[in-house]
């Protein structure tokens, strides 16, 4: 057996023995492997995750379970110490003596750190492995001021993780930009704002002289004479190939570190290889993970015999994972030193930048920058690889097609879709035909295409739903692995069969025992049909975990209490009940942005208690657990406005008071505005009414939240009745059609033919369905009933609502403290 | 009462010394789950009775710490029995407690038997 040694347990030493594993016959090779952390090989790629997760075994690259199953004799904990290559055997630091045929050196970087005045100090970090992780997030306990010297990739990254520890962050950056290696000025502009937003503080231009501090660092010192008091400093100002074995045993080394190899990754020893973040290729280091794999493969395929391969110069495009600001650079970026024409858009507004360097014939796209919004990543990054014709519009690439087609490349069967694991989309499809796999997970699974950085997901998922569509297979949007149908044909069923309870559609039409998906949303469907109470026996288990306490959850496990306010109308005695409600029961209170109260800080058994006290008062359920009618906002209308055309709060207290409790895909919301003014923001609302000299405009599918859209107009100068008619008719066609989860927004952008279509179905009835779909809601508007009442009124109900069965105390662990006078729950634990 | 994961231990059937009485079968709603005290653990108990099983394991969410998963919903996952948390949704495997769809701790799990209209849970102490 040839006896090989790998230093270095990192992500490539680990890559290398899988890939050998897996290629060659267990018994011609002995492996043994020595690392010097006491982990076997992680993840430094998802380092940062750490912070949010402390779990080593979350970042495994494999469990040590797995180096025992493959016969690997790894050896953690030790480092070698010294070569020799007349002998050929390595020693390590405890002694251990082993001979080698062939030795491969993965053993990665080191960060480097600047010779500068003070970096002994305590409170000065580097970050790059788990142990330093661990005296980071230990040391900042007692810090409450970070910075982070480097504005690089891996420097931004580092803020994130001060962030996330709660330190003012501050990143200290020699150049005048971030990100110099990958953005040009403007980007790092825009990227520079989002970061402020962010919360962390930039200094640019800024030349550490010196670190100050009596043996615990207490602030940094400028070239330029300023300077900053902070109490912890994370370095990350590039990295140092670890080559001093490689001194040691006299092998070549370059002149700012790495060691020398060729393009088969040898030394100039043949028996030594050189591969990752150490291997100095064409004067060249790597400090990306996905070139070490590749130099993994062709070592691995030297010593297997296999045909001749030679690692090429590797692609450096990158895209920033963590920062919540997306920013990506691929191909020449800068196009410094090449002709190029630049297409540049900018939107100072909104912090995005984006920029693609066209080659000088127009032809080839050459490289570029994504900042703010870097959707397109994945797709530039390939016309670019692979070198493909651009369309005749290049501008569209990036502003998105105006009008028309939307502009859409087919990708080449050679093009690298992976590149982590260097997976083609060929591979992808062919896997999909050879092992007919139906979904995406099994796509990862067989290919691992998308399990490194996980940044390709996108694009492997539109390329196994094209191969699917190829082969004939619809891609069907299936709710979840127990119902083969769409929330549409569910809906059907249901109807057709009359099928009235979760268990017999899940019995005659689904398979397994449901889930987290299927259940809430068949409950919401067959409420939505039937509009019978939704705790009722068999039910409850469906919703939920808002809706089967009719109660939102809060941090702790608490729960809030907010009773319907039509309209946002309410009586002096109606307030003071709330208020007496609220002292009594300890709840914290807060107007809400949908023109009512919300009480929070309710435990589980107080929930019926609470209630019936608001019920007796006169009031009933918000809904604002349930995916249904949460307000209908009104401004004050023409009662008191001096501009107002009609009572617009009469108006909008009918109309909420109709639509309560009606459940949909997801939460409705409306406004009723008594003139153009808009006081009531009625157009950024599910339905929205605005009074005009003749009646009423009608708008639909506006949506506030993380994707604003204004409401468009449905039907104008119409009757109260008319609008009534048409609202009635439009949210029932809704509920019918609309995916699960999908705002009336989303839907309305998803919808064939668009306004137009809408319009024609709802004013024009041109389906011929108008009259079903008033009769419908009309059916929901007689059989309403507050589901607070009947559980109040129920004592088989009223027992659910406790925290234990077997004692009757409260659950113990909820803890508040006080906050501006009144209760808040502590935070939660990371 | 313990919000230390570490005191979660699962316990195998062969490690039974204590048969604690939790409660009558109808104090757990049917494919659902109740959560009941232990000496000073939260042990939630699931009624699967659409497959006619039960399950028991800490109450404690590994993912936010949370006494919670007795307010979870049950479902399965392949063959899997499973708890969804009702606040972030990461589900565990019923039987070993594993996280499915992510990489949080894996919940202890308890054994669990119905005699005679009651439901009983069992620890090793
Ligand atoms: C309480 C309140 C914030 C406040 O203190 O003012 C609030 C609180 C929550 N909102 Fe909201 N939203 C509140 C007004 C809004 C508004 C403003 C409005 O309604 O005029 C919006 C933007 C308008 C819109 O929806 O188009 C809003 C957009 C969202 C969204 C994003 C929806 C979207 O389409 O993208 C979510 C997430 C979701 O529903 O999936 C959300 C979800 C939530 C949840 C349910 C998050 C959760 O699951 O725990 C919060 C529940 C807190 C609780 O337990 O009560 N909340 N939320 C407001 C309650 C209004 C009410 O009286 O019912
Ligand atoms: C926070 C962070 C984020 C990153 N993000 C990305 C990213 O998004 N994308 C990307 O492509 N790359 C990223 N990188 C870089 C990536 O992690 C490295 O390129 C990759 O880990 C290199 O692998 P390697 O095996 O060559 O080196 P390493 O992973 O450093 O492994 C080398 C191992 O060898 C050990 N060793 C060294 N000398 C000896 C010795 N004499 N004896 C025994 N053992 C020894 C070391 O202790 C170490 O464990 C990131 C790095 C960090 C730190
Ligand atoms: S904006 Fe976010 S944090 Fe604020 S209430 Fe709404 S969901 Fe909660
Ligand atoms: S607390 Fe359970 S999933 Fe987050």
């Amino acid at each position: 057996m040839e006896k090989i040694i790998v230093i270095g347990n990192g992500m490539v030493g680990y890559k290398f023995c899988e890939k050998l594993r897996a290629k060659a016959d267990k018994n011609k090779f002995e492996i043994t492997v020595f690392g010097e952390e006491p982990h076997a090989a992680y993840d430094r790629v998802h380092l940062s995750e750490y912070f949010t997760n402390p779990s080593v075994s979350h970042l495994e690259m494999a469990p040590r379970s797995w180096y025992e199953e493959n016969d690997i004799n790894l050896i953690s904990g030790e480092m070698i110490n010294a070569i020799d290559r007349n002998n050929k055997t390595v020693t390590s630091h405890k002694g251990t003596q082993l001979p080698y045929d062939k030795l491969i050196l993965a053993t990665g970087s080191s960060a480097f750190v600047p010779p500068i005045k003070g970096v002994e100090k305590e409170g000065v970090f580097v970050y790059r492995t788990i142990e330093d992780l661990d005296a980071i997030i230990e040391y900042s306990k007692k810090t409450k001021k970070a910075a982070v010297m480097g504005g690089g990739l891996l420097g931004l990254e580092a803020a994130k993780a001060m962030m996330d520890l709660k330190q003012e962050t501050h990143v200290i950056e020699f150049a005048p930009r971030l990100m110099p290696r990958q953005l040009d000025n403007a980007g790092s502009d825009a990227l520079l704002t989002k970061m402020q937003e962010l919360g962390i503080k930039l200094h640019l231009n800024k030349n550490t002289r010196n670190i100050a501090g009596e043996g615990q660092m207490t602030g940094m010192e400028f070239a330029d004479d300023s300077n900053l008091d902070v109490e912890m400093l994370v370095i990350s100002a590039g990295i140092k190939p670890r080559d001093e074995l490689a001194t040691q045993c006299g092998l070549a080394v370059g002149q700012r570190g790495g060691i020398v190899v060729n393009d088969l990754l040898q030394t100039d020893d043949t028996d030594i290889f050189a591969i990752g973040e150490c291997a100095l290729h064409k004067n060249f280091i790597y400090g990306l993970v996905a070139p070490g794999y590749e130099m993994a493969d062709v070592v691995v395929n030297q010593l297997i015999g296999g045909e001749e391969k030679s690692f090429k110069s590797y692609d450096m495009s990158t895209k920033l994972k963590l920062i919540g600001v997306d920013v990506a650079s691929f191909g020449n970026a800068l196009c410094e030193n090449e002709d190029h024409k630049p297409i540049v858009f900018e939107d100072k507004h909104t912090g995005i930048y984006k920029r693609i360097n066209i080659s000088e014939d127009g032809k080839r796209l050459l490289g570029g920058i994504l900042v703010g919004e870097a959707e397109a990543y994945n797709m530039l990054l390939q016309v670019t690889l692979n070198g493909m014709a651009l369309p005749p519009n290049p501008e569209d690439l990036i502003l998105g097609s105006r009008g028309g087609e939307e502009t859409k490349m087919e990708l080449p069967d050679s093009a690298q879709v992976c590149s982590c694991e260097n997976v083609t989309k060929g591979d992808i499809c062919q896997a999909v035909i050879d092992n007919e796999l139906e979904d995406i997970e099994q796509v990862k699974t067989c290919t691992k295409a998308g399990t490194g950085c996980g940044a390709c997901n996108p694009i492997v998922k539109d390329i196994f739903n094209e191969q699917l569509a190829k082969m004939g297979k619809t891609v069907k949007n299936v709710i979840c692995e127990h119902f083969d149908y769409s929330r549409q044909e569910i809906l059907d069923i249901i109807k057709i069969k009359k099928i009235q309870d979760y268990n017999q559609l899940l019995n005659d039409h689904g398979t397994g025992d449901g889930c987290e998906t299927c259940r809430p949303l068949v409950a919401s469907l067959l409420a939505s049909t039937w509009n019978e109470m939704i705790l009722d026996k068999g039910k409850d288990s469906l919703q939920d975990t808002n809706d089967k306490y009719l109660a939102n959850i809060q941090k702790g496990g608490s729960y809030s209490v907010v009773p319907r306010i039509p309209g946002g109308e309410i009586t002096p005695d109606k307030l003071i009940v709330i208020g007496q409600v609220a002292k009594k029961y300890d709840l914290y209170t807060k107007v809400t942005g949908g023109q009512r109260i919300d009480l929070f800080g309710a435990q589980i058994h107080q929930l019926p208690d609470i209630w019936e006290e608001l019920i007796n008062a006169g009031f009933e359920s918000g809904h604002a657990y349930g995916k249904s009618l949460r307000t209908v906002k009104s401004c004050v209308g023409s009662t008191w406005c001096r501009y107002g055309l009609h009572d617009s709060v009469s108006f909008s207290i009918e109309v909420e008071e109709r639509y309560r409790g009606l459940r949909s895909p997801h939460k409705l919301k409306g406004g009723v505005s008594g003139c153009r003014r808009e006081c009531a923001e009625a157009q950024s609302k599910d339905f929205g009414i605005i009074a005009t000299e003749e009646g009423w405009n009608l708008y639909v599918c506006g949506n506030g939240g993380s994707n604003p859209q204004h409401a468009q107009l449905l039907a104008g100068d119409i009757d109260s009745e008319t609008c009534l008619k048409y609202i009635d008719r439009f949210l029932m066609f809704y509920i019918k059609t609309a995916e699960p989860l999908n705002r009336t927004a989303t839907w309305l952008n998803k919808l064939d033919g668009g306004l137009d279509y809408l319009i024609d179905v709802v004013v024009n009835d041109s389906l011929g369905i108008a009259a079903d779909l008033e009769k419908e809601m009309e059916f929901m508007v007689d059989t309403y009933k507050c589901e607070w009442k009947e559980v109040v009124n129920n004592p088989e109900l009223r027992k659910r609502f406790t925290h234990f069965v077997n004692t009757e105390i409260p659950d113990p662990t909820m803890k508040f403290e006080d906050m501006r006078g009144q209760k808040k729950p502590v935070e939660w634990g990371a | 009462m313990t919000e230390v994961t570490a005191e979660y231990k699962t316990v195998k059937s062969e490690e039974v010394k204590v048969w604690h009485k939790a409660a009558s079968v109808d104090a757990f709603p049917t494919d659902g789950g109740a959560a009941i005290e232990y000496k000073g653990l939260q042990v939630a108990i699931f009624n699967f009775s659409r497959r006619g099983e039960w399950y028991a394991s800490q109450n404690l969410c590994p993912h936010k710490k949370q006494m919670i998963l007795s307010r979870g919903m049950l479902g399965s996952e392949g063959q899997e029995p499973k708890v969804a948390c009702p606040f972030h949704k990461k589900t565990f495997s019923l039987k070993t407690g594993v996280n499915l769809n992510g990489s949080e701790c894996d919940l202890a799990t308890y054994p669990v038997k119905v005699e005679e209209g009651y439901v009983y849970v069992g620890f090793s102490q």
